[in-house]
């Protein structure tokens, strides 16, 4: 596998350093890395002996520690689209509609998708930099030699804490979303928590809910598989720490935009 | 003497620079060999191919009685654990403190129980005279202590050879002298055959049973650390100045 990736980032130095037609080589010389990196993070996920007690950590370093930031950011959000939703509906005569309309939005798209990018830029950089660095300073190396397979401990943990952690992180962010936006409706008005919320669940449905959660795993893959590829790929030297931080939130957010839209497609296909 | 490494003609290219020409050489069975050479010698990449970090292009490499060429992943792991290599840099990881450290090289051996396994951690950083820092993180630590821990993380497997990867760079003479009498030390007590790469001829002087002087990829020279320093060759008295 090194020797693999080293072939390959000879292709990719070469082609760099000759012209811009080569772009698609390079691309698809990527693509098959990630290809491969995926297909060995498989291949290692069944094969004994598991890292519960890594995984675990990871979970809580993925999970708890993000439960801020994400909490604030969709209270946030939550509250602005609420208001700046009010005054359109107001105009037509559908205040009412408000709950509705902002639960739908957030559940549906606005929620997951922010949660994902503010992810991606937390923890997507995180792993990439926390590999890259464990690979500048041998901490991976080391750990191959003590004959630990550094893939199994290091990379399918922290993949499988991202796809485990993110779509709890949605829902949590739903919630608080959701909480923000009932409090900006009683700015300018009086509604209790419980018709609020019954308005909210009065339009959202199964087919809302479902393929909203499910897209959020492939989110939370996406983030995890390309902040670990970036960093146990990384170039040596801090310049490569940064460069594989930088990359794997750009990679990892355009990723996410990819899949939702994939995901838009599908659910439109089957509703 | 029995030989735990054998290497013959073994040779390695990056691209268009060959690093290792032709390198043959042996180690025998607790003996201290010293390698010198001038940076980007490829001395690194030589006990990198010891334990399979880097694959060679040519050549035949066995290590204790193993070509380490033709084993599986799950072989190779196994002769790893019989390798101790003591990074330049330490190498300890960051996230773990001491003890996880020393720990965690011994998590494939299901039958040791927690209290046999804390045993083990104290009396490997007795060994190297560090069982106050059981509990302190990577980041609290100095250079010599870590280059300590990472000695004790490596021994704690009780390996058959040591490979040390520039044991003293970066460090003051009087802890540089203190980790090379520790190499010796660990040779004296576990009789554990080292390879150890170095600039520092302090270390040499100390550790060395046989040295190897390695130029453009070859073995170019070999000899007891006296006779080396009697040369009248250039390129060998260089490193002795």
């Amino acid at each position: 596998m090194p020797n693999t990736i080293l072939k390959y980032k000879i292709i990719i130095e070469n082609v760099k350093t000759s012209s811009i037609s080569n772009f698609f080589k390079v691309f698809f010389t990527e693509v098959t890395l990630i290809t491969k990196f995926t297909a060995n993070f498989f291949k290692t996920l069944f094969i004994p002996p598991y890292e519960f007690n890594e995984l675990i950590k990871q979970c809580y370093i993925v999970g708890c520690k993000s439960l801020p930031l994400v909490g604030i950011t969709g209270f946030i959000m939550g509250l602005v689209l609420t208001i700046q939703s009010r005054p359109t509906l107001a105009q037509f005569g559908a205040e009412s509609w408000l709950p509705a309309m902002v639960g739908v939005s957030i559940v549906r798209e606005i929620g997951p998708v922010i949660t994902a990018l503010i992810c991606a830029g937390k923890i997507g950089s995180s792993i990439g930099a926390e590999l890259a660095s464990m690979k500048v300073t041998e901490q991976i190396d080391a750990m191959e030699v003590s004959g630990i397979n550094p893939f199994k401990y290091i990379v399918v943990t922290r993949i499988l804490a991202t796809t485990l952690m993110i779509p709890l992180l949605v829902i949590f962010s739903d919630a608080i979303a959701l909480f923000g936006s009932f409090l900006a409706v009683n700015i300018k008005g009086d509604v209790s928590f419980i018709l609020y919320f019954a308005k909210v669940f009065e339009k959202l449905n199964f087919l809302d809910l479902a393929p909203s959660l499910f897209k959020t795993v492939f989110f939370g893959f996406a983030i995890g598989l390309i902040g670990c590829y970036k960093g146990y790929n990384s170039d040596k030297g801090t310049q490569g720490v940064g460069a594989s931080a930088n990359s794997a939130v750009v990679m990892g957010s355009l990723l996410v935009f990819i899949i939702d839209m994939i995901a838009v497609q599908l659910t439109s296909i089957f509703t | 003497m029995e030989t735990v490494i054998e290497i013959e003609h073994l040779k390695k290219s990056f691209g268009s620079n060959q690093v290792l020409k032709d390198i043959s050489l042996t180690l025998a069975k607790g003996e201290n060999l010293v390698i010198l050479g001038k940076s980007g010698t490829g001395k690194s990449v030589l006990i990198k191919c010891i334990v399979g970090l880097i694959i060679p292009d040519e050549g035949k490499l066995t290590a204790l009685q193993k070509n380490i060429l033709e084993l599986n992943t799950k072989e190779l792991n196994v002769l790893r654990k019989k390798i101790g290599f003591l990074f330049q840099s330490a190498a300890l990881y960051d996230s773990m403190s001491v003890k996880e450290n020393l720990e965690f090289p011994l998590r494939d051996l299901k039958k040791l129980k927690q209290d046999e396994i804390n045993i083990k951690v104290i009396e490997t950083l007795q060994n190297v005279g560090l069982e106050e820092a059981i509990n302190k993180m990577p980041s609290e630590l100095s250079g010599g202590m870590r280059k300590r821990i990472g000695l004790a993380r490596t021994l704690i497997l009780n390996p058959e050879i040591m490979l040390y990867d520039e044991p003293t760079t970066g460090l003051d003479p009087i802890t540089s002298k203190e980790i090379s009498s520790l190499i010796l030390e660990m040779q004296k007590k576990f009789n554990t055959a080292s390879i150890i790469i170095t600039h520092d001829i302090e270390c040499a002087r100390i550790t060395a049973n046989r040295v190897i002087v390695l130029n453009d990829g070859i073995c170019y020279a070999e000899g007891t650390f006296k006779e080396l320093e009697q040369s009248n060759d250039e390129k060998i008295r260089g490193f002795f100045i």
